[in-house]
């Protein structure tokens, strides 16, 4: 038999029961939309937190007072503070390093901003003129810290946008004085608004030099160091340059932790492609259970056809002649199904792409080829099954099932 | 040379415990060109001769050599081949595929065969014209009559010239005029040069046959004639 008549034989066949035939093509798209969109929620995920970490800036090395055991990234390094110092001499010194750009060093509290007999809690956090372009946050008006001698600290704040909305609503805000906590701060800049970052919500934060917020904590300890490194490739080192300098400035002690920003990326990465893999698991599990229904429509075809069966083998055909026929049918359920699986699951991804703006829900493009493939593949292993069975049927007693 | 040579024939089914004989010693020669009546109870093998004939069950013992070839050692497949070109069948319930056309029934040993599209359509528009079924290519087995149904039937059974036509009851789900219309048809065939068994219950058919076997039990209980070229 030709292939064309066969996979026309087999389309007929196929039509021929409508029912059925959609119920095993909806079973098998199902699967696939599920793999489709369950990985599109994933690796949305993972690019959605490792876009987050990008925004925090570019060639970042963060310097965190204590040290972690193992030197590896440790979440629990990047929640919670050690009472080791680490102070703005320690920051200041690290301007030596050859491999390092700029950095900022960083104290953060909570305090009281109040302007005009309204109150606000907000997080202070005390940096220098470089934290701006370091954290890639922009300023919408008037402009950032001023460049000054890190002890001195004058008295300016530049504040988030939701802050600025809140306190001065359409008033102009730059040249203002707001109170924070005990001190009178002149705003000297509005941040433009970006939303979520890794916890701290800049719209709600305000900045002060880092001297004035230690002298309003009343502490001498830095929070972070971002260091900017010159570029990628000098990341390591600018990591070992700031260990080594930190090191000489401890008396040889290694009491700080060094992560850089590729590290903990790469760990969300990981941690996030591991999580998509395992929901792809779980899809395919469906997958599985579709080929399986897939194996049941074509039993049941082949019981209900037996007649039929003897009749070809009647006319000549030969036991390849069937197997081939049947086996052409149940890959055309799958592969029908799969199409229909897939375009429904990018159907998904879009709709979650409209409904959450902000969420990449795409899904990768090994799982859609490995989806498709595992669809077509249990249909073919599930339809061999049924496939044998027809050719194996003895044609004197299925003629007589007419 | 006589086209159907059985020697020796026994075909024998388990049944439970009980060992059944279908055919039993069976001997049988049929020429070239025959027209054979198998009848006979029920029970009595005709069926089981008649799948024999058709290569579509193998005896226990015996051979059976078709144009002087012997058939009962062929693989599946080898079978399946002489099936396809020397052997039609002709059904009582006419066994058309539910799901083609009449045309497309028709075609269907062609398509199973491998013969190239163009070829099949000349070939069955030919069979539709002869068989009178010009209006009917398109209509699908339930919108045909019995008698249109067992036209198409007898129509894919000589699309591939077989030598050998054997019909099962061929008239035993039609009415007597149909069945008449049938009959003449085999007949003309038969007339054209192409072997035909008719397995039947009914006397009147039976009797057009050219030469008429009856079994029982499994054996030949009478045969009305030798073939022209009896076996030396």
């Amino acid at each position: 038999m030709r292939l064309p008549d066969i996979l026309r034989f087999a389309r007929d066949a196929a039509t021929g029961y409508p029912m059925r035939t959609t119920l095993s093509v909806l079973a098998m798209s199902i699967g696939v939309a599920a793999v489709v969109i369950l990985t599109a929620l994933g690796d949305g995920a993972r690019r959605y937190v490792v876009g987050q970490f990008s925004s925090i800036g570019t060639n970042l090395v963060i310097v965190l007072p204590g040290r972690s055991g193992t030197g590896g990234f440790n979440p629990a390094n990047a929640i919670t503070t050690t009472p080791r110092d680490l102070t703005v001499d320690d920051a200041a010194a690290l301007h030596r390093a050859s491999a390092v750009s700029r950095l900022a060093p960083l104290t953060v509290g909570t305090s009281e901003i109040s302007f005009g007999g309204r109150l606000r809690e907000i997080i202070v956090a005390g940096s220098t003129s470089d934290f701006i372009p370091i954290r890639n946050f922009e300023v919408a008006q008037g402009r950032g810290l001023p460049e000054e001698d890190w002890n001195r600290g004058s008295s300016v704040a530049v504040i988030g946008s939701k802050i600025r909305e809140e306190l001065f609503g359409n008033e102009p805000a730059v040249g203002q004085l707001i109170r924070v906590g005990d001190r009178r701060l002149r705003i000297v800049g509005v941040l433009k608004p970006v939303g979520q970052g890794l916890g701290m919500n800049t719209d709600e934060l305000v900045i002060v030099p880092v001297s004035l917020a230690q002298a309003m904590f009343n502490s001498n300890t830095l929070f972070r160091i971002l260091v900017e490194a010159k570029s990628r490739e000098a990341i390591p080192e600018a990591k070992e340059q700031v260990m080594e300098i930190l090191k000489q400035r401890h008396r040889g002690e290694e009491d700080v932790t060094v992560i850089t920003q590729d590290a903990v990326l790469a760990t969300f990465d990981k941690l996030l492609g591991a999580l998509t893999l395992g929901v792809a698991g779980i899809a395919a599990i469906s997958l599985a259970v579709a080929g399986i229904l897939v194996m049941n429509v074509m039993l049941v075809a082949v019981t209900q056809r037996t007649g039929e069966i003897g009749l070809l083998k009647a006319l000549g055909a030969t036991a390849r002649t069937i197997r081939l026929a049947f086996l052409a049918e149940a890959a055309m359920l799958s592969t029908v199904g799969a199409v229909v699986g897939y375009l429904l699951g990018q159907l998904g991804a879009f709709g979650l792409r409209q409904a959450f703006p902000v969420f990449p829900a795409y899904p990768p493009d090994w799982a859609v080829i490995a989806g498709l493939s595992t669809a077509l593949i249990t249909g073919l292993l599930f339809g061999v099954m049924p496939a044998r069975r027809a050719a194996r049927l003895d044609p004197v007693q299925a003629l007589m099932k007419h | 040379m006589a086209l159907i040579e059985l020697t020796g024939i026994e075909r024998v089914f388990q049944l439970g415990d009980s060992e059944v004989h279908a055919l039993t010693a069976l001997d049988l020669s049929i020429g070239a060109g025959e027209y054979v009546a198998v009848m006979g109870p029920s029970g009595s093998g005709k069926s089981t001769l008649l799948n024999l004939l058709g290569l579509l069950d193998r005896p226990n013992a015996g051979t059976y050599r078709l144009e002087g070839r012997d058939v009962t050692t062929l693989s599946p497949d080898e079978q399946a081949r002489v099936r396809s070109e020397r052997i039609g069948f002709v059904f009582q319930s006419f066994h058309l595929v539910p799901r083609l056309t009449a045309a497309e029934n028709i075609a269907l040993p062609m398509t199973l065969a491998g013969i190239p599209v163009k070829e099949r359509n000349v070939r069955v528009a030919r069979a539709l014209s002869g068989f009178g079924l010009e209006n009917r290519a398109d209509h699908r087995p339930d919108q045909l009559s019995g008698g249109q149904r067992q036209r198409v039937a007898i129509a894919r059974a000589t699309i591939m010239q077989p030598a050998l036509i054997l019909a099962d009851e061929p008239t035993g789900n039609l009415d007597r005029h149909t069945g008449e219309e049938v009959v003449n048809l085999l007949e003309a065939l038969n007339a054209s040069g192409v072997t035909l068994v008719v397995v039947t219950h009914d006397q009147a058919m039976g009797a057009r046959a050219r030469r008429q076997l009856v079994m029982e039990d499994g054996r030949l209980k009478h045969d009305s004639g030798q073939p022209a070229h009896a076996p030396a």
